[in-house]
């Protein structure tokens, strides 16, 4: 309990605040690399994902890739690409977006197999291309279950972004690395108070933003 | 090292029982475990006649361990071997509690751990403060010629091309520079506070958890950063032709090596030990470090071949 | 490879290690999780707390969680335990939503026909929830256990030993051979895991071997979320 007050008082000191070093700056490079690995994720992982939900074909590569990557030990992944490259953000960036993943790529797979066959079927008897079933109808239905993905995604890597501070990259990590270091509990929990604040800050505009993305007509009351 | 240990067992076990116990009572399970937690923890003390060889999470202390190991094995010692334990503030109060018995140590960075105000900078100052700054039950045994200490480390290029062999001629380079170390550098008493109050020196630190490792060596070679914290003992301050800044101000403290022991050794044991660090020397110990990384070897080969080669096995 | 070579028995008692330690999370979370899923099922202002609170509970990173710990529960900052403990929570974190989405998608028909024919309650939960939840739940255990596996890595920067000190060793000396046999091993162990709970799945739940491959037909919602949430 006292850690936890010492925590606090760590964040609310205003002096921490501004500053190369200061925690505003830290917040921002952390979430930067947060949004960026996503970003990556989705560029990768979205298109795949629709095209697995759409033919139904690749379900299977799609799930045990996503298994394996599930697996891959991110510090591991962190310390090799950090051998091979160096220090600096592009190492823990890869391990990033290979976190973010699966999610992205099940969000995006799942959205679309779940819409209701017979809303596709009706697409296709009103003469619609397979491309325009796939932009008008799929997309848009499944377009929650997408951000869903994004959402536990984007979790994750908030959680993980941490370590790029093992090889010498900024975020939240740093007060996590120093306070380990130099066994200042404080320090250690005031920073991981900080990633949860930021999580539970993303996660409930996921959220709000996932009721926003549902097409009116199939919105959940 | 290789071993499970007793306490992964028990704390399978003891888990299983609290949670399986949790499980049918619907409970929380962190109101079950504290009980487990404290027997495991206790539950496993070195028998009489064992003593336990701790090191820190850094290759080159593991390979002195492994000397002192070995060394107190032929003595007639049964050993157990707790490497690659983290930092200092987590395997000193191990050792306080008795809980590790020998552990290499280096007198600088072990006497600012307990007395953080201290001023004295020369070697055999450090070492009469430090006898007198450790806690109760710690003693330190004699200690080694060798030592592995902080350093300023430039590329050869950096310290040409604005004239460097101190630390204060760093203030002859754009301010500030950049400076590759492990996290807590920034606390330490010859970090950049020191080298500004010292030497007037604005320092940047980049943070590598590496401990001076092929990060923080490849940073400095490739330019992200101006200077490195290296180990002196690093063989690859001499392969990459690094170049170490002077200290006349004394602001990094020597770091002889120094065997950290509990009450429970003996003067067998103490002899034994002090056998092995009589022999270590700056060369030696940049020798062993060098095996370490360059054909890759294991701890316990280095040791093994260099305790025979040096007629102590 | 001579690095390889000259480090088997490390790296076997890495991995044993790393074994125990990765082990009872998965069985400890998963056992609790079925009765604290029912419980968010039944009990309604529990409800909220135990979904909404299990998913922001795996936003906490685990380094800090492993250090942290000890403090609170009064253990060494290098005991195993707060590996295994930090562990069970995230497996909870997992699976807690998963049991409860599991166990609400069972066909209530099923349900209302083990009552008329009198089943008691307790055994009517393991007669008939139970078994038709199962395939859910395996497939949330797989996902526990590929993590967790995956997780106990992060103990190594402590000092607990497991595949990841391969990592924090590997990263001071260098050794390449060293950090990329850590990850090897380790995705190796979980897929090994995984595996293993799949054919038990088929041992146990003998009924969804034949199960059509989804072909064509629609898979359910909860299905969906489960896998994307997991």
């Amino acid at each position: 309990m006292r850690f936890l007050l010492d925590a606090l008082a760590w964040i609310a000191d205003p002096a921490r605040w501004p500053g190369p070093d200061g925690i505003a700056t830290r917040l921002a490079e952390h979430l930067g690399y947060s949004v960026l690995g996503v970003a990556l994720a989705c560029l990768i992982g979205v298109p795949a994902g629709w095209l697995v939900g759409h033919t139904r074909r690749g379900r299977g590569l799609a799930v045990g890739l996503s298994g394996a990557a599930r697996a891959l030990p991110t510090l591991g992944v962190v310390t090799l690409l950090g051998i091979m490259l160096g220090i600096g953000l592009v190492g823990p960036m890869v391990a990033f977006v290979v976190l973010a993943l699966p999610s992205v790529l099940a969000g995006a797979y799942a959205g679309v197999e779940a819409v209701d066959p017979q809303a596709v079927d009706g697409a296709r008897a009103s003469g619609m291309t397979e491309v325009q079933v796939l932009t008008r109808v799929e997309i848009p239905l499944g377009l929650p279950l997408l951000i869903g993905g994004i959402r536990s995604a984007f979790l994750q890597v908030i959680a993980t972004a941490t370590l790029a501070a093992y090889v010498g990259a900024g975020g939240l990590g740093r007060y996590l690395f120093l306070g380990l270091k130099t066994q200042d509990y404080p320090q250690m929990l005031a920073a991981s108070l900080l990633v949860v604040a930021l999580a539970l800050v993303c996660d409930l505009a996921f959220a709000a933003l996932q009721r926003v993305s549902a097409p009116a007509g199939v919105r959940p009351q | 090292m290789s071993t499970i240990s007793r306490r992964h067992l028990a704390a399978l076990v003891a888990l299983a029982g609290a949670g399986t116990l949790a499980g049918c009572a619907g409970s929380n399970p962190l109101e079950e475990s504290p009980a487990p937690a404290t027997t495991t923890s206790a539950g496993a003390p070195a028998a009489a006649g064992t003593l336990v060889v701790g090191s820190q999470q850094y290759y080159s202390n593991e390979i002195i361990a492994e000397l002192y190991a070995q060394a107190l094995e032929k003595a007639g010692f049964t050993v157990e071997r707790q490497f690659q334990i983290g930092q200092r503030e987590v395997y000193l109060p191990e050792l306080e509690a008795a809980k590790v018995d020998v552990l290499p140590e280096y007198a600088g960075n072990l006497l600012q751990y307990y007395d953080k105000t201290t001023d004295v900078t020369d070697g055999t100052a450090v070492l009469s403060a430090l006898a007198a700054a450790l806690p109760e039950g710690l003693r330190v045994l004699d200690a080694a010629e060798a030592s592995d200490q902080d350093s300023y480390t430039v590329t050869q290029a950096f310290a040409d091309e604005h004239g460097l062999t101190t630390i204060g001629d760093l203030a002859k380079a754009p301010q500030p520079v950049k400076l590759a170390a492990n996290a807590e550098f920034a606390t330490r008493p010859y970090g950049p506070e020191g080298a500004k109050a010292t030497y007037g020196v604005d320092i940047e630190l980049v943070p590598v958890e590496d401990s001076g490792g092929p990060l923080t060596a490849r940073a400095l070679a490739d330019g992200t950063v101006q200077v490195a914290d290296l180990y002196t003992a690093d063989p690859t301050i001499a392969k990459e032709g690094f170049v170490i800044l002077e200290d006349p101000e004394g602001l990094i403290l020597p770091q002889n090596v120094i065997p950290l022991v509990s009450a429970k050794v003996d003067d067998t044991a103490a002899a034994a030990i002090d056998a092995v660090n009589a022999k270590l020397t700056v060369a030696e110990l940049q020798a062993l470090n060098a095996r370490s990384i360059d054909e890759q070897a294991r701890s316990e080969v280095i040791a093994r071949e260099w305790l025979a080669a040096q007629g102590l096995a | 490879m001579n690095w390889l070579t000259h480090n088997l028995d490390v790296i076997a008692g890495h991995t044993l290690n790393h074994l125990l330690l990765a082990l009872p999370p998965i069985i400890v979370s998963f056992l609790l999780a079925i009765p604290l899923g029912w419980v968010a099922n039944r009990v309604r202002w529990l409800r909220a707390p135990l979904l909404t609170g299990a998913g922001l509970f795996y936003a906490i990173p685990s380094l800090p969680l492993f250090v942290v710990l000890p403090v609170i529960i009064g253990t060494g900052i290098r005991d195993p335990l707060n590996i295994v403990i930090a562990l069970t929570l995230y497996g909870l974190a997992l699976m807690v939503p998963v049991a409860s989405d599991a166990l609400r998608q069972v066909d209530a028909r099923a349900v209302d026909a083990a009552d008329a024919l009198g089943y008691p309650p307790l055994r009517r939960f393991l007669g008939v929830d139970l078994p038709l939840a199962g395939p859910a739940l395996l497939a949330g255990l797989r996902v526990v256990a590929v993590s967790t596996v995956s997780l106990v890595t992060v103990g190594a920067v402590l000092g607990i030993p497991s595949l990841g000190m391969l990592f924090t060793d590997g990263f001071q000396r260098g050794i390449i051979a060293s950090v990329l046999t850590g990850i090897v091993a380790t995705v190796a162990l979980a897929l090994l895991i995984d595996a293993l709970l799949v054919l038990g799945g088929r041992a146990l739940l003998p009924w969804t071997r034949r199960a059509p491959r989804a072909a064509r037909t629609r898979r359910t919602a909860p299905d969906l979320v489960s896998e994307v949430a997991a």
